[in-house]
């Protein structure tokens, strides 16, 4: 049950993204472009989707267990260290490099694009790399 | 921006989408307990240890066969990647890596984070989206890449 929510919710967020505009890299470097001809209209997937999201975590956030009865897994984590400030910089200006991010890259890559193949592996890389540097686990979010 | 503007399919389309996202991670908190962070899944199925993996591998499944799905009924939308083969792999590299030190990306920060009022999340969302502005005012208007 869990594994087949799995599986739906990938869907649904992967069309999520090809309905919003976000596997189409111009675009999303468009978004990212204030100084050129910007285009705001990628502010509204997050806007959109924060709106939706912002009622289902208030009622998670209460919860100790999902209501299939998986245990809640939510971080509660409040510090701002220099992982999470330089990570998220290191991250943007990849971002901000190709106008992929790592959904809308494994969708376009899904969709045949070979430039899609070489961002994923490229970005697989970085993230082995990252499990070679810090041989510990570590919690996502 | 006008009212035309604004009722512009392109608005309309990212609305759209951006609520469908909302509805994706709304379920996967709600029914599995987890946070729709589409870095974190990804990393954990290259580290995470045994019976851990598939629930990672079904979700990923369900976003690859998506493109597919969407074409039964519709053209996918046209996509133009203008970065050239190195510096694509430098920006992979760079998400890979910094994704991982950051412990999310767009999905994990800006929209389950921000959802739920993390603290971290929201500074996460705005360091990644300052990098993303600076890096294309660099390339496009001072490099002219």
């Amino acid at each position: 049950m869990l594994n087949m929510n799995a599986f739906l919710v990938g869907l649904l967020f992967g069309l999520g993204l090809i309905i919003s505009g976000m596997t189409d890299p111009s675009k999303v470097i468009g978004f990212l472009d204030l100084a050129g001809a910007w285009d705001p209209s990628l502010a509204f997937v997050m806007g959109g989707a924060i709106l939706i999201g912002a009622g289902a975590f208030t009622i998670a956030k209460k919860r100790r267990h999902s209501f299939l009865g998986a245990p809640m897994r939510l971080s509660s984590a409040t510090k701002l260290d220099k992982s999470l400030l330089i990570g998220s910089l290191v991250f943007g200006i990849g971002w901000g490099l190709s106008g992929f991010c790592p959904g809308p890259a494994v969708v376009s890559a899904a969709a045949g694009q070979p430039k899609a193949w070489i961002f994923v592996a490229a970005m697989l890389a970085g993230m082995a790399l990252y499990g070679m540097i810090e041989r510990r686990g570590k919690r996502y979010v | 921006m006008n009212l035309s503007d604004f009722t512009h399919s392109a608005y309309i389309a990212s609305l759209s989408g951006g609520l469908l996202i909302g509805i994706a991670a709304a379920m996967f908190v709600l029914l599995n307990g987890r946070i729709a962070g589409i870095s974190g899944i990804l990393a954990g199925l290259l580290q995470a240890g045994k019976g851990d993996k598939l629930w990672r591998v079904m979700f990923v499944l369900g976003m690859v066969i998506a493109p597919f799905v969407y074409r039964l009924a519709f053209d996918l939308p046209a996509a133009t990647i203008e970065a050239g083969t190195i510096q694509l792999i430098i920006a992979g590299l760079l998400v890979g890596l910094g994704t991982s030190y950051a412990s999310g990306c767009t999905s994990g920060h800006g929209v389950c984070g921000i959802s739920r009022g993390s603290i971290r999340s929201i500074a996460a969302t705005l360091t990644f989206m300052t990098g993303g502005f600076i890096t294309v005012y660099l390339t496009r208007h001072l490099l002219g890449l």
